[in-house]
């Protein structure tokens, strides 16, 4: 017997009402539906029951997904969210003039508050250029004609880069073919800028230019700025080109240093902490000294038992070439043995940077300064 | 804007008309009285017949924009516009253009080079002063630069990147739902990278857009509206060319702002506008 759904189940009982002029409960109507249509032969077109689904079909989902916001709404977005970022100050006894969207975040926070792991899931106030995806514009006039002289490209945004890269090596060498005819050029070339920096990546490409682009396109891209990055560039090229690098030095240059401090005794030392795994220490290293080293207060021979806890404790010294040369009293909590002696290593090794020169400390970055991360 | 659409769709023959077909489509009363001061009742027909006359003036002249100024043989040879390729290369629907081959190198001549460039000149000229889209386009690498240039100091259109199959024909999926397409595709280089006919050309034709060519000694003429046949390959011979298409296309704007001005000056008076000859 086939299902008829529940959806139409009002429809039904109307058809039913005017083909058979029973008034059926609704459970059992759908029973009885079928049972009357078997009966009553001639009226069994009008009590054809419909399978309606509630998805139609052939609706192009990726379009629905891309939605145009009208230049209007987005208008009215904005005054909405400015307005309502008054009324959050205002709730919050804030200075509306002055809330800024730091202030808005930690309001927001408070007032609806979310045990949510996933931070975009999160109730979010921003506003609506951050919200709503950038969107094309329509990219001609009343007259029909296009706006860009690219348009017709398909692609304006990208290739009028292409045209202004291009434009640009041209100008350079012709730059230096004046210079050479007056013989004043001279062959130099700096690779200063480029260390620590990264191209784009394709999407943050794309982003910028809110366009699709090939693979193709973006290393063709790649290519025309290396070219000119091996040319003699002045600051607006070299400014054009900074545009499209991305710095990931971040994380290195994080590495400070802890400044020299001065105890009661006037002895010159340096504290700084250290964790590996769920083991937590914390290190004096003083800056003169004879290699005795304290750990919670008992000798190390005699909290750490197995030389190789010990040898990782004197790897930093062993590496800098200065055994027996620093006094270390540290203290340490959790963790297993190994965990002890690996936090307490990372420990010292950061406090002997602020005693050591800066080539040492770059020596020291490639392996004693980098806290490990394996949980086990 | 009907008007001013059905004007441009009207292909008419430069080389001047009677001015009575250019109003064949608006209506008995304005054909009864093509120029005259009509009844003073209605200021929209007023207002139309001046714009009408607007762009009827220039088509009773065979050279409204004194393009053969802008080049002469003599200039053309100095560009080296009369270079072509080897016998070897030469495409078959070309020969009527060569004067003849030297050390197996083809010769185009240039009388005919310097017709055929007065007309396709002209009628760029005719295009950009009723407003038309003209879009530049050319395969060379060489010369990319300088046709994006040219393009975007004329105020017009260029494409001289990879072209996606269905640009023309696919429009509407392709730029957009209510593109305008070009009125006119200029190009300097009929055929594309692999020395074979642009896309293009047989797009243009199949979506009735005219089009003006420089053609070489191998590239295929016949597709295109009005075709130049002339060098494709130096230096100098398309820096010229790109000169002389945005110098028609600047002077025919200018007229035709200079004629808008005109027009607003003087007013509803009804007056005989008389446009004159350019300089």
């Amino acid at each position: 017997m086939a299902a008829p759904c529940v959806f139409c189940g009002k429809a039904v009982s109307y058809r039913l009402f005017l083909g058979a002029r029973v008034s059926l409960a609704r459970e059992q109507g759908l029973w009885k539906a079928a049972a009357a249509e078997v009966q009553t032969g001639t009226a069994s077109q009008i009590l054809r029951l419909r399978h309606t689904t509630v998805v139609s079909t052939k609706k192009n989902i990726a379009a629905l997904r891309r939605e145009t916001y009208t230049l209007d709404f987005i208008k009215k977005q904005i005054e909405e969210f400015n307005i309502g970022k008054r009324h959050l100050a205002n709730m919050m006894g804030e200075d509306p003039e002055t809330f800024t969207q730091e202030d808005i975040d930690r309001a927001i926070a408070y007032l609806f508050p979310s045990g949510l792991f996933e931070k975009r899931a999160r109730p979010i106030m921003k506003h609506p250029e951050q919200i709503f995806p950038k969107q094309r514009a329509i990219q001609w006039g009343e007259d029909g004609r296009p706006f860009h002289f690219l348009f017709y490209t398909g692609k304006p945004s990208y290739y009028s880069l292409m045209h202004e890269a291009y434009g640009k090596i041209l100008d350079v060498e012709k730059h230096q073919n004046q210079l050479r005819a007056q013989g004043l050029f001279s062959e130099k070339t700096k690779t200063k800028d480029l260390i620590g920096s990264r191209w784009l990546i394709k999407e943050e490409l794309e982003e910028i230019l809110v366009e699709k682009l090939s693979d193709q396109d973006y290393a063709h891209f790649i290519r025309l700025l290396e070219r000119l990055l091996t040319l003699q560039r002045g600051g607006a090229e070299e400014e054009f080109v900074q545009r499209f690098r991305r710095s990931i030095t971040i994380q290195s240059k994080k590495q400070l240093i802890e400044p020299v401090r001065y105890d009661e005794q006037g002895m010159a030392f340096s504290r700084s902490e250290g964790r590996r795994k769920s083991a937590e220490a914390e290190a004096v290293v003083y800056a003169h000294g004879s290699g005795r080293v304290s750990v919670n207060g008992t000798h190390y021979l005699r909290y750490f038992p197995v030389t190789q806890d010990r040898e990782q404790l004197m790897f930093p010294f062993h590496f800098l070439d200065r055994l027996g040369k620093h006094d270390v009293a540290c203290t340490v909590s959790g963790g297993g043995r190994a965990a002890q002696a690996g936090a307490i290593r990372l420990a010292v090794a950061r406090a002997l940077c602020t005693f050591v020169t800066e080539e040492e400390v770059e020596w020291m970055r490639q392996g004693s300064l980098g806290q490990e991360f394996r949980q086990g | 804007r009907p008007a001013q659409a059905a004007s441009l769709l009207r292909r008419s023959d430069p080389a001047g008309r009677a001015p009575g077909r250019g109003t064949a489509g608006r209506g008995p009363d304005a054909a009864a009285a093509p120029g005259s001061a009509a009844a003073p009742a209605v200021s929209e027909p007023e207002g139309d017949s001046l714009n009408d006359r607007i762009l009827r003036e220039p088509l009773k002249h065979s050279d409204f924009f004194n393009v053969k100024e802008l080049f002469s043989v003599r200039s053309l040879f100095d560009a080296r516009v009369h270079l072509g390729h080897k016998a070897g290369c030469r495409h078959r629907f070309m020969e009527p253009y060569i004067f003849g081959s030297r050390l197996d190198q083809d010769i185009i001549d240039l009388e005919q080079t310097a017709a055929h460039l007065q007309l396709a000149l002209n009628f760029t000229a005719h295009v950009a002063y009723r407003q038309g889209i003209i879009l530049f386009v050319g395969r060379n690498r060489q010369f990319s630069h300088l046709i994006e240039n040219t393009a975007r100091d004329c105020g017009e259109y260029a494409h001289t990147r990879y072209f996606k199959g269905g640009l023309l024909t696919n429009a509407p999926l392709l730029l957009g739902p209510m593109v305008r397409l070009p009125d006119l595709i200029i190009f300097l280089h009929t055929l594309n990278n692999v020395f074979e006919p642009h896309v293009a050309v047989r797009d243009a034709a199949k979506m009735n857009i005219p089009t003006v060519g420089v053609v070489d000694t191998n590239c295929n003429p016949t597709l295109i509206t009005y075709p130049v046949p002339g060098n494709d390959d130096s230096p100098p011979s398309i820096q010229l060319f790109c000169r002389l298409f945005r110098t028609t296309i600047n002077r025919a704007k200018e007229k035709r702002r200079q004629v808008e001005a005109l027009y607003r000056l003087q007013g509803r008076a009804g007056a005989r506008l008389d446009l004159g000859h350019s300089p």
